[in-house]
């Protein structure tokens, strides 16, 4: 597994907010994300009903997973495939390199899957003495850097052109040392002519899953460079790496999320190749790998079935969260200190990885409530992280001072007329001081929270006192 | 595993009767909300199809027959100064094509190898929603076909073009029943964004997407 950075969340957001590169290349993306995710959502008057549509969908076919979950294997193995069932991450890394080993396999190409940054196969396989080499684009540059995406369908999301060439340069030393990469293309091309031959040669192609279908026994892949297929079609033998949550029972219902997927990620109406693969080679094709196996994997989602974070597993990682989330606009992905970042991170990450590792990453949230509005299925996102809270609360993992507070505010909040008396001071109090600037650039024993932003000065009255002034007058 | 799940749902394995109601679920597969963009008299949803394609950078020509499309493909290759060597699909249908009439035209039938230029596939149907091709593998139409190749050209009947992909999956189970062993739903060609997340077209799979429409629909 990853070495998770998470519990260093405020020291990893105070060097984001210094790094130049990741701010110059935060400040490009982010509103472009946005924007074209709005012009799609504006161009199907239906949006809002596919999101309900979506919804209902992921909460059907986890309410009865165990029994699609079983329709499916039936049909992968009716299809000359193998479904292997893996309850953690060591299992899944277990089973893919047995894969690997009994194909005799030296490299290994491989598509963009988030479960398998998740149970870090590359670096089993590297260990192992088997080359895995991404192909996605993105995720090609990060494995050259030894990084981790900093985004969940755009890896590369914090590097600029001049960290592409660099990497570029270092990499490839056979290439002519002088060549010239005057646009984005020439890093394209080149990537192209290196992969191709990695393609051709890899004996494993290892992919990830959008979606499993039980009706079909087939897994979906969505990808616009056409790596993935590349990654599926080539090799000898295709290998699927899938965590449970990804199975719907028809093609009906994959196309139904799928019409809500590509706009809210990409903002494309569709992705240019979505692929849906069942089994093996069939008798009298021409091309197609002769052994599928799909890798299922747990690690951590049954346990959310049945809790309050059961809502979680309806995510079909489109990264609408992320890219609308102010925290994430400003730190970026790396910050998050693991695999997944951004809202759908933070409250992914604490139940995967521990609470006590990951509870900073709930607590980083300004609750503005733009991912849950974004969210294709309509996962509460902010309402997650809450729980999240409550739960460090409850295993008094907040730090000590945080509870005293929290303790103190509790004591005042639940006396009516003390609590009135007290804001009223404080307002009082905040208004005298503070009506010539308006607002205060420091506080007494709130200086981390006025380093980063002022606080606006109260005007002299407390909401209540307002409140029952205006009831008196009749005007509310 | 399966233990696990059914812990956190609170139930042992589905009664017989609840299980019975979700295989009729499968059996049945039920449609949900279609948009409404695609619901439209069959000439529209080839005008749809063909502007979808071209939104997403594709190219397509229009031909009355098949007899039409040997001089499309020469003429294409020509103006986009290809080489006059392709691949194509074994299928029936293509290889029905009266070729000979553009002898310099140097035809292979088969799945495309890394070196393949131009590919010529079968186009199973096409979906007007969003401008795609759906693709199923047969040993009449590998997919190489429409991986490796720079060029793919995609000859499609205009017959063959539906509104929804709902619809596409209709066809696809009264004409071919089974599964394919890979179904490709092609939108437009290969393309990346994650050079700053910039548009470039031209990834890994092929920079130039080409549909030839025969126009055998009628009217």
């Amino acid at each position: 597994m990853h070495i998770a950075t998470s519990p260093a969340f405020k020291d990893n957001a105070h060097k984001a907010l210094g790094d130049a590169g990741l701010q110059k290349a935060l400040a490009r993306s982010g509103p472009s994300f946005i924007a074209r995710r709005a012009a799609a959502v504006a161009h199907l008057p239906e949006f809002e009903r596919l999101r309900e549509t979506a919804r209902d969908i992921k909460n059907h076919a986890i309410a009865n997973l165990d029994f699609y979950l079983e329709a499916y294997e039936a049909k992968v193995l009716a299809a000359g495939g193998k479904v292997h069932w893996c309850s953690t991450a060591d299992d899944a890394r277990d089973a893919v390199l047995a894969i690997c080993k009994a194909a005799g396999a030296k490299t290994v190409t491989k598509g963009k899957s988030m479960i398998g940054e998740e149970i870090a196969i590359n670096d089993h396989l590297e260990q192992h003495g088997i080359t895995p080499v991404e192909t996605d684009l993105g995720e090609y540059i990060i494995q050259l850097r030894h990084e981790l995406p900093s985004h969940i369908i755009a890896p590369a999301f914090h590097l600029n052109m001049e960290d592409w060439e660099e990497a570029f340069r270092e990499s490839h030393t056979d290439l002519p040392a002088d060549r010239q990469f005057h646009e984005r293309r020439d890093i394209l091309t080149e990537a192209r002519t290196k992969l191709r031959a990695k393609f051709l040669a890899a004996d494993v192609g290892i992919t990830g899953a959008n979606f499993l279908i039980a009706e079909t026994g087939s897994s979906v892949i969505v990808t616009n460079e056409g790596n993935g297929d590349l990654t599926q079609t080539l090799p000898r033998v295709h290998i699927v790496l899938a965590s449970i949550e990804k199975c719907v029972p028809t093609l009906e219902d994959a196309t139904s999320l799928l019409r809500v997927l590509a706009r809210s990620a990409t903002g494309q109406d569709f992705s240019v190749y979505t692929t849906f693969s069942t089994g093996a080679r069939r008798p009298g094709d021409l091309d197609g790998p002769e052994e599928y196996h799909v890798v299922l994997i747990d690690n951590g989602r049954s346990a959310m079935i049945g809790t309050e974070f059961q809502e979680m597993l309806r995510c079909i990682r489109c990264a609408a969260c992320m890219n609308h989330c102010p925290v994430y606009g400003a730190v970026g992905g790396h910050a998050y200190g693991w695999v997944y970042p951004g809202p759908m991170g933070s409250v992914l990450t604490p139940g995967l990885i521990g609470v006590d590792k990951a509870g900073h990453l709930p607590n980083a949230s300004t609750f503005c409530g733009k991912c849950e509005s974004v969210c294709p299925v309509k996962i509460p996102l902010p309402k997650l992280m809450r729980h999240w809270r409550e739960r460090e609360f409850e295993r008094h993992l907040t730090p000590a001072a945080a509870r005293t507070n929290l303790g103190l505010w509790a004591f005042v909040a639940r006396r009516p007329s003390l609590y009135r008396l007290a804001t009223r001071a404080a307002a009082f109090g905040l208004g005298a001081f503070g009506r010539r600037r308006g607002r205060f650039n420091s506080l007494p024993f709130a200086g981390g929270w006025t380093k980063g932003r002022d606080l606006p000065a109260p005007e002299g009255d407390t909401f209540f006192a307002r409140y029952a002034r205006e009831q008196r007058a009749g005007r509310v | 595993m399966l233990t696990a799940i059914r812990r956190g749902l609170r139930r042992g394995p589905l009664p017989q009767d609840q299980a019975a109601m979700l295989d009729g679920r499968l059996a049945g597969h039920p449609r949900h909300l279609i948009p409404a963009r695609s619901q439209l008299p069959h000439p529209q949803q080839v005008d749809l199809f063909v502007r979808n394609v071209e939104k997403e950078f594709g190219t397509v020509d229009r031909v009355p027959d098949m007899d039409a499309v040997p001089g499309a493909v020469a003429d294409y290759l020509a103006t986009q100064n290809l080489p006059g060597s392709l691949v194509m699909a074994p299928h029936p249908e293509l290889q029905a094509i009266p070729w000979s009439a553009r002898p310099l035209l140097d035809i292979r039938e088969g799945r495309a190898q890394a070196t393949d230029a131009v590919s010529v596939q079968h186009g199973f149907a096409g979906i007007a929603e969003t401008g795609t091709l759906m693709l199923p593998s047969a040993p009449e139409r590998p997919v190489t076909l429409n991986l490796l190749a720079d060029t793919e050209i995609v000859v499609l009947r205009a017959s063959a073009i539906v509104g929804a992909y709902e619809e596409a999956w209709d066809r696809l189970r009264a004409e071919i029943g089974a599964m394919p062993r890979n179904v490709m739903l092609v939108t437009g060609p290969s393309r990346s964004a994650d050079i700053e997340q910039t548009l470039e077209l031209g990834a890994h799979g092929p920079r130039r997407l080409h549909v030839v429409l025969v126009e055998d629909a009628g009217g």
